[in-house]
């Protein structure tokens, strides 16, 4: 039995997410102290990889960093590839479940109570403090959320990966492009296996979603 | 010591201007709801910036648009109690406290300072409860305490009873007023209270529409509101534009009625104030016809509500108010107003 796709795939969704998380929260604080135009524009620009069609992201990633694009070549002279390796995932990932933890997080920011930022500074607490004492402790469970939906987004990407570093058995290979491959060339018992071992990822991810946002209900009225 | 500030800043089409001294001791800043006043204060904080002018405390420039100062919250030292108190909700009463003494590297005088403040608050045994576990009066007393570890420069309180029952606001009125007269340095208030600003302040200054009308002795005011947005806020029921015909004789168009006032009447004068509290049966002063027109009852007292003979129908009925048991068995033909209760408005 290969494992190597699951091992792939999970080591992918981590990282993009911890990639997203961080890009996520700068993003979400620093977009909100903009005028409302760039603002605007900002938004709509770091929000359409949520609605683009996977492919679409797939195909302006490799627009930019194939290896005959500009940027693509430059990156090469140093060794880095993100065409057909496995840390290409990690870049179709990161954008496709960035937009999620972008609105997540500033959903959660811009329901915080500023007066609380406000009366910490008044108390000569420094903004660093402030926001990673005070801002983020009272958006926790706002963020945690983003966090799970941008790994479970990251995990189940398939169509800027499969644009971006295809389908190589024991390389590039993810839980969905391996059950693509498989269905492809009628191996359904493996492709079926590979399907539950997603469904079973899938759940866990959703009751925890499910299990913080009940808790943030209780926190809301108490 | 003193406050000083000369602030104006524009918000669209709502324009802010404010211009007042405050020395030691408590000063209301008295207006509506949206009149500027929580601005004023951001302002003097340091969280909102005004386009022009100069705020200075204890003669340490605070702002200053022409100098280019402007400190951050951070370096202002100024206490500021949020009307909603703002307790950071993921932190217990003790380290709500602690966050006021950050400045403070000591950890023995740090615990020492706490557990003072603790004591002197009445918040002993609430230490590790969080802010939601707390009633209106903890959180507002755990506040207090954070800021006043602080040891801020100058205290500023945003409404700060509005968050409170009914029920306990008057015994709150009362611990906070003896704690802000031992705090003995600049105290500024803002409240859309008359009660509250006249229980708590020695001086009121009186804000309409982002415009400070100018600063008086609390008694004073409420005796000599002086004009019409003062008067309003300080509750006067009954005021109806006015002119001046001699030096203690004013025309009351609106009302078809001359009324004689105590005080000189200067130029300028642009309406009249009555207080429904203070008509009279037995006054021969000022004494007119009236007709009854409708009432409504309160807890102890009764609004009557009347008309002038000659006033004009477009002119909303006067007020009176009075104790339930000195209404009398008979609605009166006339009532009487003694001269000293006039009070004078200018624009």
């Amino acid at each position: 039995m290969d494992w190597y796709p699951l091992w792939n795939s999970l080591r992918i969704a981590a990282i993009s997410c911890v990639l997203v998380f961080f890009l996520g929260i700068f993003f979400a604080y620093y977009a909100a102290r903009l005028p409302r135009m760039i603002k605007g524009i900002l938004d709509v620009f770091l929000t359409l990889p949520m609605v683009l069609p996977p492919t679409v992201c797939g195909y302006f990633l490799l627009m930019v960093f194939g290896v005959k694009r500009p940027l693509g070549a430059f990156l090469l002279q140093y060794g880095i590839k993100f065409v057909m390796t496995w840390y290409g995932g990690i870049l179709a990932a990161t954008v496709v479940a960035f937009p999620l933890m972008y609105r997540t997080a500033r959903g959660a920011f811009e329901s915080f109570d500023k007066t609380l930022a406000y009366s910490g500074q008044t108390l000569g607490l420094s903004n660093t403090y402030i926001f990673w004492r005070i801002r983020m402790p009272a958006c926790r469970q706002g963020i945690l959320a983003g966090t799970v939906l941008a790994f479970a987004r990251a995990l189940g990407e398939y169509g800027a990966t499969s644009m971006l570093v295809g389908y190589t058995p024991g390389r590039t290979a993810t839980i969905s492009t391996t059950v693509y491959q498989l269905w492809r060339t009628d191996d359904e018992k493996g492709a079926m296996f590979w399907v539950l071992i997603n469904l079973a990822i899938s759940t866990v991810v959703l009751l925890t979603v499910n299990m913080l946002e009940s808790r943030q209900k209780k926190a809301v009225k108490a | 010591m003193s406050l000083l500030v000369d602030i104006t800043r524009q918000l669209g089409s709502f324009v802010l201007d404010a211009q007042f001294e405050a020395e030691n001791g408590v000063t209301c800043l008295l207006g509506a709801s949206g009149c500027g006043k929580s601005f004023t204060l951001k302002c003097i904080a340091g969280i909102e910036k005004p386009d022009r002018g100069h705020i200075e405390l204890d003669g340490v420039v605070l702002f200053d648009s022409e100098k280019h100062i402007n400190l951050p919250p951070q370096k202002r030292q100024v206490g500021y109690l949020f009307q909603n108190y703002a307790l950071f909700p993921n932190m217990t009463v003790r380290q709500n406290i602690l966050c006021g003494l950050n400045r403070q590297r000591d950890r023995a005088v740090k615990e020492k300072r706490v557990a003072e403040i603790i004591r002197l608050m009445q918040l002993d045994g609430l230490e590790n409860h969080k802010p939601a576990q707390l009633s209106g009066g903890q959180q507002q007393r755990t506040a207090l305490a954070r800021i006043l570890v602080n040891e801020p420069r100058m205290l500023m309180l945003d409404e700060p009873f509005s968050a409170l029952d009914a029920h306990l606001r008057d015994s709150l009125k009362i611990e906070l007023r003896d704690m802000l007269q031992e705090y003995g340095r600049e105290v500024l208030m803002v409240t859309h209270s008359r009660e509250e600003a006249y229980n708590m302040s020695q001086r009121i200054a009186v804000m309409d529409k982002g415009k400070l009308l100018g600063m008086k002795d609390t008694k004073e005011l409420f005796a000599d509101p002086g004009s019409v947005p003062a008067a309003v806020l300080t509750g006067c029921k009954n005021i109806a534009s006015a002119r001046k015909i001699g030096l203690h004789e004013v025309e009351v168009p609106e009302w078809g009625i001359r009324l004689q006032t105590a005080q000189d009447v200067k130029d300028g004068l642009c309406a009249v104030g009555i207080r429904a509290h203070y008509f009279n049966i037995n006054t021969q002063k000022n004494r007119f016809p009236i007709t009854y027109v409708e009432e409504m009852e309160e807890p102890f007292e009764v609004i009557l509500q009347f008309r002038y003979q000659d006033q004009s129908p477009d002119s909303p009925p006067v007020w009176w108010r009075l104790n339930k048991e000195k209404r009398p068995q008979q609605f009166p033909g006339e009532l009487g107003i003694a001269p000293a209760n006039i009070l004078l408005l200018y624009p």
